[in-house]
């Protein structure tokens, strides 16, 4: 490890203050603190520091994406494969090819995703002279999890574009964006290239022979149709749907390592399955559609529903910030997102538009939250006096 | 001059249609600065951030983007001429119903007009030119500017205000037809080939929040190249 050290500092020594390069030096640095920890300290303030610092919180939500990745990869192989070979069943196919098909279907989303994010990122932070932030790792794993697996590579490169550029630097980089930035390039793309998002034929990669169907089981509904799959298929994700959002117990899995390492707010992902549960039981108590008829238990296991509660509602920037705020802010991303989906069969991804619909709505939560505790204590103020002056 | 509302001689004319402290000559400096100062940095969408509405609603397309500017520009110019004509008769209580009235009468002999020579953009432009009326920057541009000043430094004044709402419009409307319908004014621009090889228009750039996000990107680039711009908290 040291010769790397050693070759590390000789890098660096052009991009040093008052030399050559020193204009680049994010970029150095920013490799540089990938692979080591940073040496700098603490300049101005408080100097109390903890290791859980952004790059650490970074990483353990990469580590919880994993089992959705690789399930989502394995998945996204099987699908294509079990239709391609003829067989009855999914679980069917060879593991090793399914798994090694998906790769090769997934891995050039996520580069896509990663060399064009990061080179705004680094553009960005060259121009503005700060370091480049460690959040886009996380973003450029998330965005290629939630498109569609046959996305023509340049739609998927202009909605990282746009949702680094509008959705996050716009409003000054990592920490202050207002929308979640893998949700904005979804969003972006949903409504800027609809036959690639949406629809029946997407979700299963096509390969040469043609006629492979890979219907959604929320496209399927939208459609008046009846279901084929079951609970189980649904939560364990043998099922068609973006990459890697389609297997609830992976994203459980994800779930847990976020809960058990603080990074991740469990009332947030706790109150908004209950928020999908009590919108899908008022929806089945009226029953007027083969929509609202769908069990209020597959609302919570189809869809991103549960990819999008875990991963995407609970980005700290853009989550409402107080306990309380956090309950009421999950409870209604689940229930508006159950609503989306049932009221308008055009935008099945529901979740999506309810986790920004709330981004926006997050702050005005909050100031009700604290505005509420601020009264609340000032009539206990109030009677403390009226005591004193009684007593 | 007017103080009796009695013009007699043909030097007080003068006075009063120009201004009564500076005579230069019809684009002199200061007239030349009425007309490219909205253009720039009083831009009044991008800066003064008004008349935002239409910007949105008639820019999926340039051709009736280039013809409501041209409504809007007709409609401003001679709005500020008449009120800074009847300036110095119109009570100040109410202004407003006077101005009111004289906008109301131009948008509606502008909406004819366009009817009976360009029906089918009129068709498009629907309510908006109608909606004229309540543009805040003719409204603005008549309190701020025609109640004080001569006729033609107003006629000017209007012409550089319709024309910085021009701008910012077809330069909206620009992006929003190429990339969401691949032409310019009706004519395509991307050809063929391109579709054939995986190219594929912009829907959103069809729907009204990416108007506001171009204006947005728009007022974001003004902003990084004139620093002055820029508030301070």
């Amino acid at each position: 490890m040291k010769w790397v050290r050693k070759k590390l500092d000789q890098a660096r020594k052009p991009f040093e203050p008052g030399q050559k390069l020193e204009k680049f030096a994010p970029a150095i640095n920013a490799f540089d603190t990938f692979l080591y920890t940073p040496n700098h300290t603490t300049k101005k303030g408080a100097h109390i520091r903890d290791v859980v610092d952004l790059k650490r919180t970074m990483i353990t939500v990469v580590f919880a994406l994993i089992p959705a990745l690789l399930f989502g990869m394995w998945n996204t192989g099987a699908q294509y494969l079990y239709q391609d070979m003829g067989l009855d069943n999914v679980t069917d196919v060879p593991f090793w090819d399914a798994f090694i098909e998906g790769a090769i279907l997934v891995m050039p989303l996520i580069l896509v995703s990663y060399i064009v994010g990061l080179t705004i990122e680094f553009i960005f932070a060259i121009y503005r002279g700060h370091e480049v932030n460690e959040g886009y790792l996380v973003t450029g794993l998330l965005i290629p999890m939630i498109f569609p697996v046959d996305i023509p590579l340049w739609m998927l490169a202009i909605s990282v574009a746009f949702a680094v550029l509008i959705g996050k630097e716009a409003f000054g980089g990592t920490g202050m964006n207002i929308l979640n930035p893998a949700l904005t390039a979804r969003a972006f793309a949903f409504f800027a290239y609809p036959l690639y998002m949406s629809g029946n034929a997407i979700w299963v990669h096509q390969g040469a022979t043609d006629g492979i169907s890979g219907e959604t089981i929320l496209g399927t509904l939208a459609q008046g149709k009846s279901v084929a799959y079951s609970f189980f298929d649904a939560a364990a994700g043998f099922i068609p749907g973006s990459v890697s959002e389609t297997s609830t117990i992976a994203v459980l899995i994800g779930a847990a390592i976020l809960i058990l390492t603080k990074v991740g707010s469990w009332r947030i992902i706790l109150s908004g399955f209950v928020g999908a549960a009590v919108m899908g039981l008022i929806f089945n108590a009226f029953g007027l559609n083969a929509l609202m008829e769908f069990k209020w238990y597959m609302h919570l296991v189809v869809g991103g529903l549960s990819f999008g509660l875990v991963f995407m509602a609970t980005d700290p920037v853009s989550a409402a910030q107080t306990m309380k705020g956090k309950w009421i802010y999950g409870f209604l991303c689940g229930f508006f997102g159950v609503m989306i989906r049932v009221f308008n069969p055009a935008y099945p991804e529901g979740i999506m538009l309810a986790i920004l619909l709330m981004n926006v709505f997050a702050p005005t939560i909050d100031h009700y939250v604290i505005q509420a505790n601020v009264n609340k204590r000032k009539k206990r103020l109030a009677k403390a006096k009226s005591n004193l002056q009684t007593a | 001059m007017a103080e009796n509302n009695k013009i007699t001689k043909k030097e007080d004319l003068i006075l009063f249609l120009s201004d009564t402290d500076e005579r230069e000559g019809l684009l002199g400096k200061k007239n030349r600065k009425l007309l490219s100062d909205p253009l720039t940095d009083n831009n009044p969408i991008t800066v003064q951030v008004l008349g935002i509405c239409s910007a949105l609603a008639i820019t999926v397309k340039l051709e009736p983007a280039i013809v409501m500017s041209l409504a809007v520009m007709a409609v401003m110019a001679f709005s500020n001429m008449i009120i800074s004509l009847l300036r110095n008769l119109i009570p100040s209580r109410i202004r407003i119903i006077v101005q009111l009235v004289v906008v109301a009468a131009l948008v509606i002999l502008v909406d004819q007009i366009l009817k009976a020579y360009a029906y089918d953009v009129s068709k498009q432009l629907s309510v908006f030119v109608g909606l004229i009326i309540t543009n805040c920057i003719v409204m603005g541009r008549l309190e701020a500017f025609a109640l004080g000043n001569g006729v033609y430094k107003s006629f000017l004044d209007g012409i550089g205000n319709a024309a910085g709402y021009a701008f910012i419009l077809i330069l909206v409307a620009f992006f929003r037809e190429f990339l969401g319908f691949g032409k310019l004014l009706g004519y395509q621009i991307i050809p063929q080939s391109w579709y054939d090889a995986g190219y594929s228009n912009n829907g959103l750039m069809l729907l009204s929040p990416m108007a506001l996000i171009t204006v947005g990107l728009i007022i974001w680039v003004q902003r990084s190249r004139s620093r002055s711009l820029i508030e301070q908290n």
